[in-house]
C-alpha cells in the first residue's frame, strides 16, 4: 500500500500537519468481531481514525468499547475482520497467520496505550518508567533516554516527581506518568482507556489538561471515556457504541445533538447526565 | 563437652563437603527452577505440561528414594557417574521442582496490567520478564526460596547414605570411634542450625531491602 511505503521513507512526525486530512485513515477497523465464549462482544465494527484526529468512543458498560480499543494493539485478539494501523495489519500476517511475538512487539511500540489503572511499573521511578521503552525498545543511550523522559515529565507537569516511585504519587500524577510513558515512544496513535475513571474527581482535570494539549499538538488519539463534556470538547469525532456495534458516529455536535433520533443514545446520555448532577 | 571439642577438627572436611553439595544444588536448582517456573507460567502447552508432570512427580517422591534411584539406576543405563554427582543431581532435580513452584507463585502474583503495560511500550517476552515481571516477583520469590535453600542444606545430609563423607557422615565416623553419640549429634545439630539460621537472617535482610511496594 502506498501509504506504508511513504511512511517507511518518511519517519512519522507527530503533529506535522494536524489539519490536513489524509486520504487513507491512520487506523482502519473493518467488520471486527470478537466473542468471549458465548458472549459476542463485537459484532462487526467499522472505524476510521484519520491522522491527527481525536476519536472518542462512548457507550454503556458492555457495549464493547474497551474491547475494541484493546484489539487495536492486540492486547485482545479478535475473531474476524481487520485492523490496520498506518497500512499494517496488526493482528495477522498475509495468509491469516497470527503474528509472532517479535513482530507484535514492533507494532505495539508504535501504538501508545494509557490504562484505566495506570499500570506503572511499581519498582521503577517516574523517569525510569518513561525511560524503559526508550532504552530497551528504541535502543537509546541512557543519557539520551533520560533527557527525552525528563522532557516529557516536564511537559505533563511532573518536574519535581521524576525520582518518585509510583506509590509516592497521587492517582493523577501516576496517570500523567502513564501518559508520558506512552507518548515518549513517539507513537503513531495513542489509545486512552477510561483514563480518568479510577481518579478522585478533583484529579481528573489535571489529566484531561494533558490530553487536551496533546490533541492541540495533533496527536492522533482514540479514547474510551465517560467524560461527556470532555469528549464533546476535545474530539473531532464521537462514536457511540451499543451492543457490539457502532450505533451513531459523527462530529461531536451532531452526535450529542442526535439524541432525539437515536433512542438508545438518548437514554444513555440521559443516564450519564443524571449521574453528573 | 570435651568430646565435642575433640571431635570438631574431624568434622571440618565434612562440613566443607556439605557446603559444597548445597552450593552446587542451590545454583543448579535456581537456574533450572526459574526457567521452568517461567515456562510453566507463560509457556505454550508443550512446555507447561511436561514441567507440570515433572514437578508433581518429583515433589511426590521421598528425597531418599530419588537419591537411591539415581545412584543405582543411572549406572544401569550405561551412564557412569560418581556417587557424588549421582547424589548431587538427585538433590538438584528435587530442589528444582520446588524452586519452579516458588517461581510460579511469584511471577503469577504480578497483575496482568503489568504485562500489558510492558507489551504496550513494545517490550518482547524476554524483555517483559527481565525488566518488568522478574524484578517485581523477586520480593515474593525470596522468602520461600530461602526456605528451599534451607531444605537443601538439610536434605544434603542424605547424601551420606550413598557414601559421601559430608558433615553427617563425618559425625557418624567420629561416633564410630568414640561410642558417644549424644554429644556429637548435638554438635552436628548446632552446626546445621548455625548455617540455616544465618540463611534465615539473610532472608529477612533481603526482604526488607526489596520492600519497595508497601501493601
Amino acid at each position: 500500500m502506498s501509504v506504508s511505503e511513504k511512511r517507511a521513507a518518511d519517519p512519522p512526525m507527530r503533529g506535522a500537519d494536524p489539519q490536513v486530512p489524509t486520504a487513507d485513515p491512520l487506523v482502519k477497523v473493518r467488520q471486527l468481531t470478537k466473542a468471549f465464549g458465548a458472549n459476542q462482544v463485537l459484532k462487526g465494527v467499522d472505524l476510521d481514525v484519520p491522522k491527527g484526529s481525536v476519536v472518542s468512543i462512548i457507550g454503556a458498560s458492555g457495549s464493547g468499547k474497551t474491547t475494541l480499543l484493546r484489539c487495536v494493539n492486540l492486547l485482545e485478539t479478535y475473531d474476524s475482520g481487520s485492523i490496520q494501523v498506518d497500512g499494517v495489519e496488526v493482528g495477522y500476517r498475509e495468509g491469516g497467520k497470527p503474528r509472532r511475538e517479535q513482530e507484535l512487539a514492533r507494532i505495539r511500540a508504535d501504538i501508545g496505550m494509557v490504562f484505566q489503572l495506570f499500570n506503572l511499573f511499581p519498582h521503577l521511578t517516574a523517569v525510569e518508567n518513561v525511560m524503559l521503552g526508550l532504552r530497551k525498545v528504541r535502543r537509546m543511550a541512557r543519557a539520551e533516554a533520560r533527557a527525552v523522559a525528563e522532557q516529557w515529565l516536564t511537559r505533563v507537569g511532573l518536574d519535581d516527581k521524576r525520582d518518585s516511585l509510583p506509590i509516592e504519587m497521587s492517582g493523577g500524577q501516576q496517570q500523567r506518568v502513564g501518559i508520558a510513558r506512552a507518548v515518549a515512544m513517539n507513537p503513531k496513535v495513542l489509545l486512552l482507556d477510561e483514563i480518568t475513571s479510577a481518579l478522585d474527581p478533583e484529579l481528573v482535570g489535571e489529566v484531561l489538561k494533558v490530553v487536551r494539549s496533546l490533541a492541540r499538538d495533533g496527536m492522533t488519539m482514540i479514547l474510551v471515556t465517560h467524560e461527556m463534556t470532555f469528549a464533546r470538547d476535545v474530539s473531532s469525532q464521537v462514536v457511540f457504541m451499543d451492543g457490539g456495534r457502532v450505533a451513531v458516529q459523527g462530529a461531536p455536535q451532531d452526535v450529542f445533538g442526535a439524541r432525539a433520533e437515536h433512542e438508545r443514545l438518548r437514554s444513555f446520555l440521559a443516564r450519564i447526565e443524571l449521574r453528573d448532577v | 563437652m570435651s568430646v565435642m571439642l575433640n571431635g570438631l577438627p574431624f568434622l571440618w572436611h565434612g562440613l566443607l563437603v556439605t557446603l559444597q553439595v548445597s552450593a552446587i544444588v542451590v545454583v543448579i536448582s535456581l537456574l533450572c527452577g526459574v526457567l521452568l517456573g517461567v515456562g510453566l507460567s507463560f509457556g505454550p502447552r508443550w512446555i507447561a505440561w511436561p514441567v507440570r508432570i515433572y514437578s508433581d512427580l518429583i515433589r511426590g517422591l521421598p528425597l531418599l528414594i530419588l537419591i537411591f534411584s539415581v545412584y543405582y539406576m543411572l549406572p544401569l543405563t550405561g551412564w557412569n557417574v560418581t556417587n557424588f554427582w549421582a547424589a548431587v543431581s538427585a538433590l538438584a532435580a528435587f530442589q528444582t521442582a520446588h524452586v519452579l513452584e516458588v517461581t510460579r507463585g511469584a511471577v503469577q502474583s504480578i497483575p496482568p496490567g503489568q504485562h500489558e503495560a510492558g507489551k504496550s511500550i513494545g517490550l518482547g517476552f524476554g524483555q517483559r520478564m527481565l525488566y518488568v515481571v522478574l524484578p517485581q516477583a523477586l520480593r515474593r520469590f525470596l522468602p520461600p526460596w530461602i526456605n528451599t535453600v534451607v531444605a537443601t542444606v538439610q536434605g544434603s545430609a542424605l547424601v551420606s547414605l550413598v557414601g559421601i563423607v559430608d558433615l553427617m557422615l563425618s559425625i557418624q565416623q567420629v561416633i564410630g570411634r568414640t561410642f558417644k553419640p549424644m554429644p556429637m549429634y548435638v554438635l552436628g545439630a548446632l552446626i546445621y542450625f548455625a548455617i540455616n539460621y544465618a540463611l534465615s537472617l539473610t532472608s529477612r535482610t533481603l526482604e526488607a531491602r526489596f520492600a519497595y511496594v508497601r501493601e
